[in-house]
């Protein structure tokens, strides 16, 4: 009697395996013959390890040379005009010396750096505080280097605003949109409580193009990788002198400026 | 022993008007508004979708789950970088609701706002996303 209940046991849970088993098989047989969606990039699409900037202010001396710079970025990304000074939202705009390298200046710096005109932009950098602060990672890091947000995970805390030393960071306090010249359609706005900067024309890199300022620079920006010693900018940098805003912090700011 | 027989009601003619009261208003919602139910919405395709026949996936996929679909193209494009997707026929397409799916459906009151309205949900993509055709 014993030893039957034992084969019996036996041969059930066998055939358990079997049964549970055929699902299993079907499943697998099955995968491969309809065709998944996928998602791929563009082949045309820049790619790189560290994407970083060089901006010669050797060239883009007044304001009405950073003026076409502006603009474009402004035109398209959809970015609002607001009178009161306490709302601008502002991606790339234009800084004097003190304040864009504070303790760097020299005691008597000379005429055309102290009351020269600035290009000032997010810096991208390598170790973004305002990353590290994001309490819902709605800013992250890519892995080419572009310090990205994703808008619909902002919350609109500001923690990103009061962690960026750079000031790259714009809060949208009202609805943008009213205060938005023409709405450029391939690009979306922005929403009133959301945190908004630069993010190296990532829609443009992602098609093939360079960024929109970089473009209409005449040859005043490079952009390129920082990881690729054969790269423009990293050859722009052997040959000339650079600084960074802000080096002493530990950002590692993405963008240089030969002056 | 007998129970004494104290199966009396007190109040009887009130409290059965008012149990016919009670029952009245709470059923009100569903009598007043009985035979008034909004038709479902009739979407209108254009000529463009009529052509393609369709969608990305397919029609009742797209009707139920379209919400997540959206949500994993948005996770794509601003976290992974890849921008076009390819569906199981092999066609390829820009993940753009703007530039996409409108291009496709056309305006989105509409399309989508027909049924969000009769489903009675207010998502908020047109917040930032804009219809190219209510553009002056």
């Amino acid at each position: 009697m014993e030893s039957s209940r034992r084969s019996f046991l036996k041969i059930a849970g066998i055939s358990a395996l079997g049964l549970g088993a055929k699902p299993v098989l079907d499943v697998m047989a099955s995968s491969g013959e309809a065709a998944k969606p996928k998602t791929m990039r563009n082949p045309n699409a820049l790619l790189a390890k560290r994407w970083g900037m060089v901006i010669d202010t050797r060239k883009l001396k007044t304001e009405e040379d950073l003026k076409p710079l502006i603009d474009i970025c402004n035109k398209i990304h959809n970015i609002p005009h607001f009178d009161n000074p306490h709302h601008e939202i502002k991606w790339i705009w234009s800084e004097e010396f003190e304040n864009d390298f504070p303790m760097q200046e020299a005691s008597f710096l000379d005429d055309r750096l102290k009351h020269m005109p600035f290009l000032t932009l997010c810096n991208h950098c390598n170790q973004p505080p305002c990353v590290r602060v994001c309490p819902t990672k709605a800013t992250f890091k890519r892995e080419d280097g572009i310090v990205m947000m994703d808008y619909h995970r902002c919350i609109g805390c500001r923690f990103c605003m009061a962690a960026c030393p750079y000031g790259s960071r714009s809060f949208n306090f009202r609805d943008p949109r009213p205060f938005i010249k023409k709405l450029y359609t391939k690009y979306p706005t922005r929403t009133k409580g959301v945190v908004e900067k630069c993010d190296f024309c990532a829609e443009r890199l992602a098609v093939g193009e360079m960024p929109a300022c970089v473009e209409v620079s005449k040859g005043a920006l490079a952009f390129g990788d920082l990881d690729d010693p054969n790269s423009e900018v990293r050859k722009l940098l052997r040959d000339n002198y650079t600084i960074r805003r802000k080096p002493a912090l530990g950002t590692g700011p993405s963008v240089f400026y030969i002056v | 022993m007998k129970m004494p027989n104290n199966k009396k009601m007190y109040d009887k003619g009130k409290v059965i008007a008012g149990l016919c009261i009670f029952l009245i208003l709470i059923t009100f919602p569903f009598w007043y508004n009985l035979g008034k139910a909004a038709p479902a919405p009739e979407l209108k395709l254009t000529a463009k979708a009529k052509a393609a026949k369709e969608c990305v996936l397919p029609t009742q996929t797209m009707k139920a789950d379209h919400m997540q679909l959206l949500n994993e193209w948005r996770d794509s494009v601003v976290r992974d970088t890849k921008r076009i997707y390819v569906s199981s026929d092999g066609k390829e397409y820009n993940m753009s609701l703007s530039n996409t799916c409108l291009d496709c459906h056309g305006a989105r009151a509409e399309f989508c706002t027909k049924c969000h309205n009769y489903a009675s949900v207010t998502p908020y993509c047109w917040d930032c996303h804009i219809d190219p055709k209510e553009v002056k």
